[in-house]
């Protein structure tokens, strides 16, 4: 594989993305973890657009980093533990399984794909000269995609219906009936600690 | 230039990447100086709007007032609390005015005068905005101060109820252009979106005071409640860059507004001159006079309006801006689809008919919202006097606003 | 391709490196006298007590999620917006079943009192 820019900056997203994601899970404080991990995932959409899919990236960073990442502090914000650190892990045993577990899945599902999708083998290419050749790189594609029945037009619809569900858990989660007064909640009782 | 750079030896892609570095190093500079400009602009017209006269000691009318400043809060001592996060502490400033200074990148200031025209350029300017939010939660979590961490995720929710409105109003620029280049969203602009939109205008400018922290919704500087909020334990140089980004980031909304719906560069014809005579700088003014109409129009509204609570503020949202973003971005696309011959838009003439009947459909959507609005508050005025008896302020019934809002 | 990403690489250099030298000519250029009062966090004049980082109400995060709903559709409207024009009524078909399983939920929260902020 020839030194190129690409090369060079693919090598520098990676490291971001590997080294904050590992940041993530050994950081003792919780909500530095949560800022590791998003720069773990602006790592990501970093490698989105060098992957000619700047729309995949803007997503990233505009559900994951902007949205999701937000609603995990603001969740960490609501456990007991906010006002200390994370001591130890000791689950760590097990997560290591899992992780080695379903990298393999994830080896073995995406290897014959590669096949269907021209590449030869693991080493990346960059050097595409046309990038409208890149499936999803436009967004008149993927909007007439959308719409289209013999696309994603059923799943797209069903997307509508697991958001709606959202929306109502979302209610239910802080309906009167069963939330305590949250004003309550904010009281000295965990900062003893 | 780019011949230049090649003659020394750069190879082509390089010496593009290299001239279009330098242009984008200009106008980051450019920025950087229209702060001090704008600040003082800023400072004078507050002034004016409230019966003073502003600064007017240092230099002509007080011109150099916005570097005495500088000056000023650079050699201010830098105070990191007890007990803070340093490293967070530190960064939070940065990011702040780093998620402001990146939408730059994108903003044309004339035919083929940007730094990138990106095919997501919507898309880029609303992930880069919401990287603000990151810096407040940061500021906030990390300067050790119960009354800063409860100001951010005041200010987070906030910034994250009024990106939504904010982005269904940039969606109808989108979808009348058909792209979210915004190269082309003001090259379709043969009629100013304004014109034709105002409706969009109108939420667009809403939610975008709302996510500066200004004008009605300014809640941070209620000293009362939360002192001033996430940068309460910043000093010197620090709180000169929430400041700054603060300002960047106004004056950045008038920019946005002059690109989505003033016609950017294009001033009445005159954007065919800068071809004609090879003079980009007509549309460089063109945008920048325009982005300073709009800008003023936003320091009018934030000096002119009462601060809102912060209960009313995410009413406000939830119950009448996001509502009326959806209804309007429905009303938009059913009205464009029922005239004719509007997939291609090339001239003036094309984009005639449809934007009428555009301003039509926003006519009759102001009135009905006017009506339920007065609805609501008639209603809301029965039931508060129900409780407290008759209400003098002749200004409670029509309190438009904040419709459905109990205490 | 890549090269188009060049100036916002560069914005982003300059705003970081700008950002820590206007900081560090802070450090450079202002005194340093701390005590303890100074360090102290400012809680208007009173004596700091207790832990400044404490549980938020269970509303901010309700918020939070209302915004990702929300957040998710409009990412489902931004390709639709772009293609609008070619599409024809199907088009706006389509997206407007989306639109009103959506709003029927967004109804149902509203009712249920979800957008009550206390």
């Amino acid at each position: 594989m020839d030194i190129t820019a690409e090369s060079v900056v693919f090598l520098i997203l990676s490291a971001l993305t590997l080294g904050s994601g590992l940041l993530v899970v050994t950081s003792r404080n919780l909500f530095h973890a949560a800022l590791y991990l998003m720069l773990s995932l602006f790592g990501v959409a970093g490698l989105f657009a060098l992957l000619t899919a700047p729309f995949l990236a803007f997503v990233q960073v505009t559900v994951y980093i902007g949205a999701i990442a937000i609603l995990i502090i603001f969740a960490i914000m609501l456990t007991p533990q906010v006002t200390r650190t994370n001591a130890r892990n000791t689950q760590w045993v097990g997560a290591v399984v899992v992780a080695v577990v379903f990298f393999a899945v994830m080896v073995s599902v995406l290897t014959p794909l590669m096949d269907d999708l021209g590449a030869d083998d693991w080493s990346a290419d960059f050097s595409e000269e046309d990038p409208d050749d890149v499936p999803g790189t436009s967004l008149a594609d993927l909007g007439e995609q959308l719409v289209d029945p013999d696309y994603y037009m059923l799943p797209f619809e069903v997307a509508s219906v697991l958001l709606m569900a959202a929306l109502i858990g979302a209610a239910l989660m802080v309906s009167p009936a069963i939330a305590d007064d949250p004003e309550t909640e904010t009281g000295d009782d965990e900062s003893g600690g | 230039m780019i011949d230049f750079l090649k003659d020394i030896g750069f190879s082509h892609d390089l010496a593009v990447l290299v001239a279009k570095s330098l242009g984008v190093f200009v106008v980051g500079g450019f920025g950087l100086l229209w702060t001090l400009l704008g600040i003082w602009l800023e400072r004078k017209l507050a002034g004016r709007f409230q019966d003073r006269l502003g600064p007017n000691r240092v230099g002509p009318v007080g011109l150099v007032q916005s570097i005495a400043d500088t000056v000023k809060i650079i050699i201010k001592e830098d105070i990191v609390p007890e007990g803070a996060d340093r490293w967070v502490f530190n960064i939070a400033p940065v990011l702040s005015v780093m998620a402001v200074i990146l939408i730059w990148a994108v903003i044309p200031f004339g035919p083929g005068l940007v730094g990138v025209d990106l095919s997501v350029g919507v898309g880029y300017i609303v992930a880069v905005g919401s990287l603000g939010a990151i810096a407040v939660v940061m500021a906030g979590w990390s300067s050790n101060n119960k009354f800063a961490l409860l100001g951010a995720f005041r200010s987070v929710a906030q910034l994250i109820s009024y990106e939504v409105p904010m982005v269904l109003a940039l969606l109808v620029p989108v979808l009348l252009a058909g792209s979210m280049r915004l190269q082309v969203i003001i090259e379709q602009q043969y009629i100013m979106y304004l014109l034709a939109i105002p409706m969009t205008v109108f939420i667009f400018l809403t939610s975008s005071q709302a996510e500066l922290g200004r004008g009605p919704f300014d809640l941070l500087e209620a000293e009362s409640e939360i002192v001033a909020g996430f940068h309460i334990e910043y000093s010197g140089m620090k709180f000169g860059m929430f400041y700054v980004g603060e300002f960047l980031h106004a004056f950045t909304v008038g920019v946005l507004t002059s690109v989505f719906f003033l016609g950017g560069w294009r001033f009445f014809g005159l954007e065919d001159l800068i071809v004609i005579l090879g003079l980009p700088v007509i549309g460089f003014l063109a945008l920048i006079f325009k982005s300073l109409l709009a800008y003023i129009f936003l320091i009018w509204v934030r000096m002119t309006l009462p601060r809102l609570r912060i209960d009313q503020l995410l009413n406000l949202n939830w119950k009448f801006l996001v509502p009326l973003s959806l209804i309007n971005l429905l009303v938009v696309a059913f009205v464009w689809k029922l005239i004719p011959d509007t997939d291609e838009i090339d001239s003036f003439g094309d984009a005639f008919w449809p934007s009428v009947a555009l301003l039509v459909a926003n006519i009759a959507m102001f009135v009905g919202m006017s009506v339920v609005l007065r609805e609501r508050g008639r209603r809301e005025r029965a039931r508060i006097e129900a409780l407290r008896g008759p209400v003098d302020d002749p200004g409670m019934g029509t309190n438009a606003v904040p419709a459905g809002t109990g205490d | 391709m890549l090269s188009d990403y060049g100036p916002v690489a560069v914005l982003l250099l300059i705003s970081v490196v700008v950002g820590f030298l206007v900081l560090f000519m802070s450090r450079l250029f202002g005194p340093y006298r701390p005590t303890a009062r100074k360090l102290a966090p400012y809680e208007s004049g009173m004596q700091p007590y207790g832990q400044a980082i404490r549980r938020i109400p269970v509303k901010f995060y309700r918020v939070a999620v209302l915004f990702i709903l929300f957040d998710i559709e409009v990412i489902f409207f931004l390709p639709w917006a772009v293609i609008f024009r070619d599409l024809g009524l199907y088009g706006l078909a389509v997206m407007g079943v989306f639109f009103f399983v959506l709003t029927a939920g967004f109804v149902y929260e509203w009712k249920l009192g979800g957008l009550e902020w206390d």
